[in-house]
């Protein structure tokens, strides 16, 4: 027998309470993982506005709760992304109040070099389904930039490369916006700065730059990832000034290379890419200014080479007018003479007719026509007479032989003419009817020889059944009323004897 | 024949135009007077072109930042 017997395992622990005991754990695990480093791939991400990140780290069988405080979250140089591959450095602590436990992470860092090329190809992904990749969306360097604003560290070889070689090319003016070009300010830095630049006023106090290039020398990939980081490709893609991107070597293309206005290979390359060689430009000017001059001075020379010609093929002034000159001339000699020739002749002409006219002379012709006239008005007054007795004489004659008994005269004999040919016309008409009475009656003698009527005094009849002559036997029976004509007349056989009908009327005899 | 004011023409702008007027000129087919006319405009271009040319300086300035990160001034970039 045992004085103890069955004892029951644990029954001398203390018990505890569910606070001691949460209290105990908490103490436990946060005095055992005070700083850890934890590898995992992250799961679900939550960012609720208190700012804090809420996530779970996770491989293929067990998952842990992580939290990233605000103030930590913020300054991470890589910020959380569900799928990447992590190392995250921080405390674990419980939650009594829900019995869990999770992560307080402090840092947190991609896995190593896989992880950081998928987050980096994932983010490549993205903005080029936003079509930011789009050579179309890239907007044209200017010419010749006044102001060219370089994002980059101030010291270096960089900026030294680049200011060197726009020195060589077209010194300008330029502004350099001072960067860490690596590490967790770097993103960040450069976002700001490029931001910073399309901010500025055009001409302002700090004047805004109408390029910028934004250039690191060449690293490792680490070095280089603030330039692949999401914050820095949205700001060259929101920034309005042209932007050229040099980062790296040429081999080395970060996010910002793909949605810059233009990439070059190297720092070198972007200073040639911003400016054109004032040398060449000078010198083209030169060429153009000669050109212009060559031009204007061939032009000219062609028009007063064709004026030369012009004028070569127009005659001279003189010429034109001389053989009108000799004409004139000559003329000119002749005109006194002509005159003077003139006025005799007219004088001459004039003594000629003033000569024969003088008073004497129209009077004499007056007197000539007074006469003339006195002579015929002593000869009108006779011929008038004489010729009023002409006519009354004629007048009379005609007035005798004017008279009644030789009218009555004339009236009988054309009386007596017109009875006579009266009775002539009478004969000649009785005559004439008498011829027509004989004609006619022998000529109807003639048709009554002609005509069936004669045959019917020979012995012959006539058969008419119903109106009609009937010609045959069949005919004749079935006719109603059969009819015979003799000569001597008409006879009606069959039970309904006709009237006779005009056709059958006896024949009158002729009239003559 | 374009109405811009020479002066305020970019240097690529002018240097465009002046091309422009040297190949008409070169042409040959212009009226006399407006061949004046635009070699005297290819004159004023080639002034100006030569002028942004000439204007040429170097200047550089770093820019400083106050404490939030915002362009402060300038300063000589020394380094």
């Amino acid at each position: 027998m045992d004085l103890i017997d069955d004892p029951i395992p644990g029954e001398n622990a203390p018990e505890f309470t569910v606070t001691e005991i949460s209290g105990a754990i908490k103490r436990t695990i946060e005095g055992e993982f005070s700083h850890v480093r934890v590898r995992g791939e992250i799961g679900r991400v939550s960012r609720p506005r208190s700012g804090h990140v809420y996530l779970d780290l996770k491989d293929d069988r067990s998952v842990l709760s992580g939290v990233i405080w605000k103030g930590v979250a913020s300054r991470l140089a890589t910020q959380p992304e569900e799928g990447l591959e992590v190392v995250a450095t921080g405390k674990l602590t419980t939650f009594g109040g829900q019995s869990k436990y999770q992560i307080v992470i402090e840092d947190i860092a991609p896995a190593g070099m896989g992880a950081l090329m998928a987050m980096l190809e994932k983010r490549k992904k993205t903005l080029e389904a936003e079509g930011l990749f789009d050579p179309a969306r890239k907007k044209p360097l200017p010419y010749l930039p006044e102001v060219i604003g370089v994002v980059t560290s101030p010291s270096g070889a960089v900026i030294r490369d680049i200011l060197h070689r726009l020195r060589d090319r077209f010194p300008r003016k330029v502004m350099v916006w001072p960067i860490a070009v690596q590490g967790v300010n770097c993103a960040p830095e450069v976002t700001r700065a490029i931001k910073g630049f399309n901010a500025m006023t055009p001409g302002g106090a700090l004047p805004r730059p109408d390029l910028l290039i934004v250039a690191r020398g060449g690293g490792s990939i680490e070095d280089l990832w603030g330039f692949n980081e999401e914050s820095v490709a949205r700001a060259a893609v929101a920034s309005d000034i042209p932007l050229i991107s040099a980062v790296g070597h040429e081999t080395d293309t970060t996010l910002i290379d793909y949605v810059s206005d233009r990439r070059a290979p190297t720092p070198t390359a972007a200073a040639e890419l911003a400016v054109p060689v004032r040398i060449e430009l000078l010198a083209w000017v030169d060429g153009q200014d000669a050109r212009m001059t060559r031009a204007l001075s061939n032009l000219i020379g062609q028009r007063k080479q064709r004026l030369r010609d012009l004028s070569r093929a127009l005659p001279r002034p003189e010429t034109l007018v001389a053989q009108a000159r000799q004409r004139l001339d000559y003329i000119e000699d002749r005109l006194p003479a002509a005159l003077r020739l003139a006025a005799q002749r007219k004088k001459l002409k004039l003594s000629e007719i003033s000569g024969g006219l003088k008073p004497s002379v129209l009077s004499r012709s007056l007197r000539e026509d007074g006469r003339k006239l006195d002579d015929r008005i002593a000869r009108l007054t006779p011929a008038l007479a004489r010729n009023n007795r002409d006519k009354r004489l004629r007048l009379d004659q005609t007035a005798r032989g004017l008279r009644l008994q030789l009218l009555q005269d004339d009236l009988h004999r054309k009386s007596d003419r017109f009875t006579q040919t009266v009775k002539r016309l009478i004969d000649a008409a009785n005559r004439q009817q008498v011829d027509r009475h004989a004609r006619l009656t022998s000529l109807d003698r003639l048709r009554e020889t002609l005509g069936y009527k004669a045959t019917l005094k020979r012995g012959y009849a006539v058969v008419r059944g119903d109106g009609d002559v009937v010609t045959s036997k069949d005919k004749a029976g079935q006719a109603t009323i059969l009819e015979l004509e003799f000569a001597d007349g008409r006879l009606t056989l069959g039970a309904k004897p006709h009237k006779t009908n005009k056709t059958s009327a006896p024949e009158q005899g002729s009239l003559f | 024949m374009s109405e811009k004011q020479v002066s305020e023409m970019s240097f690529e702008d002018a240097m465009a135009e002046l091309e422009r007027v040297v190949g008409q000129l070169e042409g040959g087919d212009v009226p006399l007077e407006q061949s004046i006319t635009l070699y005297e405009r290819g004159a004023e271009l080639k002034k100006h072109c030569e002028a942004k040319l000439k204007a040429a300086e170097e200047k550089v300035a770093k820019i400083t930042l106050d404490e939030n990160g915002k362009p402060a001034g300038t300063a000589p970039l020394d380094g």
